[in-house]
């Protein structure tokens, strides 16, 4: 549901872009960092994890950017219908891009705890969990831009792989924790790891919930032909 | 189309016309296929709507959409123009207010309307509240005293004016001067109020005493607003219709109206992506 017309205030168009860049702007660096995060992990790159910890403030700021000028929109622009919609889910995805940030940061923290770990089966799991997260990130984020509600639809269908992942890798690491009490540590960590992108693809399906209303005005659940979950 | 009343027709019950929208609350004003011109010019096209009782519709639409003609065809006063005429109907309890049988003075008694620009009598407060009264109904000194009292405290102006009924109407501001119209229609005791741009010649404090004032005698009354400034639609309707060139395009909840129009032309005037 592309809004084609442009306002005959061209400055509001001008705001409503601007928001829009920052959100893909946040997404960007989301989407970046759970892939840097898990490329450190994998090549137990230390400086490597240490900037994506450092790169989580670029993304608070945006965020705190994002607000200021959604509320600025808001008071000066008063935006009704789509365009109102439009301001509060750009504000309400920058607090989500904002979490899903930490969990990259929180991914990335716990590289220099896993350093001297040896082959563990489900690190050779994660990384393709992260990309499909990621990539859902990065859909889902291109689905607001484009106001495209089905793309939004698609992204949440992909949430299933995400979990069927979190299952599979917790009862792999289950397993090692039961063979041997030294890999508790260490599986605890990928644990909370395999959770963190588990709750990315749950923050992803969010998103794609406020896309979807923000282009129909009408709520994700209520959608005609919408398969039961 | 040259003879109006052969164009008039008397609303019939359960007679819908397939461009009819309703609403669930109880009627007020059952407009139906209404056409208005004023002379060769189609100012109103076909529009049927069932205004709610005892709340706000907000009549929105850019200049020349007709909702001003609306009002003025509610309560008939375009008749006193020569080449302005109506077909369709408009009916208050159930009975057709088009149809030139329909007592004027009767109308008008149901029906007060407030225009843009404050219109006070040169005379006095009191007698500017006390005219209309005097009209319609024979009270004595007190019963009318009573009356002025009343209206001007439901208009939310007797505190200002209470010490200075004697005072000559101009005297007061143009936020004092609207409510005073606003309670001498009131003091009719009308079924339904039309506010033509009530606040469009006022500042905003006058404003937001004129809307406050409005949602305190919405459930009392039916009040339609016209109105261009679409947050103050938003701020006191219940119900908004938009209007475009003659043509009803959308009536709905405001509350829908102003966060997921239907109809695309409402969408691009709602959203300022006019024209």
């Amino acid at each position: 549901m592309q809004q084609t017309r442009e306002h005959t205030l061209k400055a509001f168009d001008e705001d409503l872009d601007r928001l829009r860049a920052l959100i893909s702007e946040m997404g960007g660096l989301a989407e970046h960092s759970i892939g840097e995060a898990m490329r450190c992990l994998v090549e137990r790159d230390l400086e490597g994890a240490q900037r994506v910890i450092a790169d989580d403030k670029k993304l608070d700021i945006l965020e705190v950017e994002t607000e200021r000028k959604a509320v600025q929109l808001i008071a000066l622009r008063a935006p009704m219908a789509s365009d109102l919609r439009d301001v509060v889910a750009a504000l309400k995805i920058s607090g989500v891009v904002e979490r899903i940030g930490d969990y990259a940061k929180n991914i990335a923290k716990r590289v220099p705890l896993l350093e001297n770990v040896g082959k563990i089966e489900p690190l050779s799991l994660l990384p393709e969990m992260a990309r499909i997260s990621a990539s859902m990130v990065h859909d889902v984020l291109d689905a607001f831009i484009e106001r495209d509600a089905q793309a939004a639809v698609r992204v949440c269908e992909r949430d299933d792989a995400v979990d069927d992942f979190y299952d599979s890798i917790f009862r792999t690491l289950l397993t090692h924790m039961m063979e041997n009490p030294h890999n508790i540590g260490p599986s605890a960590h990928l644990l909370f790891i395999a959770k963190n992108l588990e709750r990315v693809g749950d923050h992803a399906t969010n998103i794609a919930e406020m896309v979807y209303y923000a282009a129909t005005g009408e709520h994700m659940a209520d959608r005609p032909g919408k398969s039961p979950r | 189309m040259n003879d109006t009343a052969t164009a008039l027709r008397i609303a019939v019950p359960g007679n819908s016309g397939p461009s009819e929208i309703r609403t669930k609350m109880p009627t007020a004003i059952d407009i139906r296929d209404l056409d208005f011109y004023y002379g060769k010019s189609h100012a109103l096209k076909d529009v049927s709507m069932a205004v709610p009782a005892n709340g706000v519709t907000a009549i929105i639409g850019p200049s020349g959409c007709g909702k001003s003609t609306l009002l003025r065809t509610i309560n008939r006063i375009y008749e006193i123009y020569p080449d302005q005429y109506a077909a369709g109907s408009i009916a208050i309890d159930g009975r057709n207010v088009l149809d030139r049988r329909y007592p004027l003075s009767e109308l008008r008694r149901r029906v007060g309307m407030v225009f843009q620009k404050p219109t006070p009598f040169p005379s006095t407060i009191r007698s500017n509240v006390a005219f209309a009264l005097s009209y319609y109904e024979r009270l004595s000194k007190s019963e009318l005293d009573a009356r002025v009292e009343d209206a001007l405290r439901q208009a939310a102006l007797w505190d200002e004016v209470k010490d200075k009924l004697s005072d000559s109407a101009l005297s007061l501001s143009g936020g004092q001067q609207q409510r005073l119209c606003i309670a001498r229609t009131l003091a009719v005791r009308p079924e339904i109020i039309l506010l033509d741009e009530p606040t469009s010649a006022l500042d905003p404090i006058s404003t937001a005493k004129i809307e406050e004032l409005i949602h305190e005698l919405r459930e009392r009354f039916t009040i339609v607003i016209v109105t261009h400034n679409m947050q103050q639609a938003a701020r006191v309707s219940q119900e908004t219709a938009f209007f475009h060139l003659g043509e009803l395009i959308e009536f709905g909840s405001t509350s829908d109206i102003f966060t997921n129009p239907r109809e695309q032309r409402t969408k691009d005037y709602i959203t300022g992506r006019f024209g």
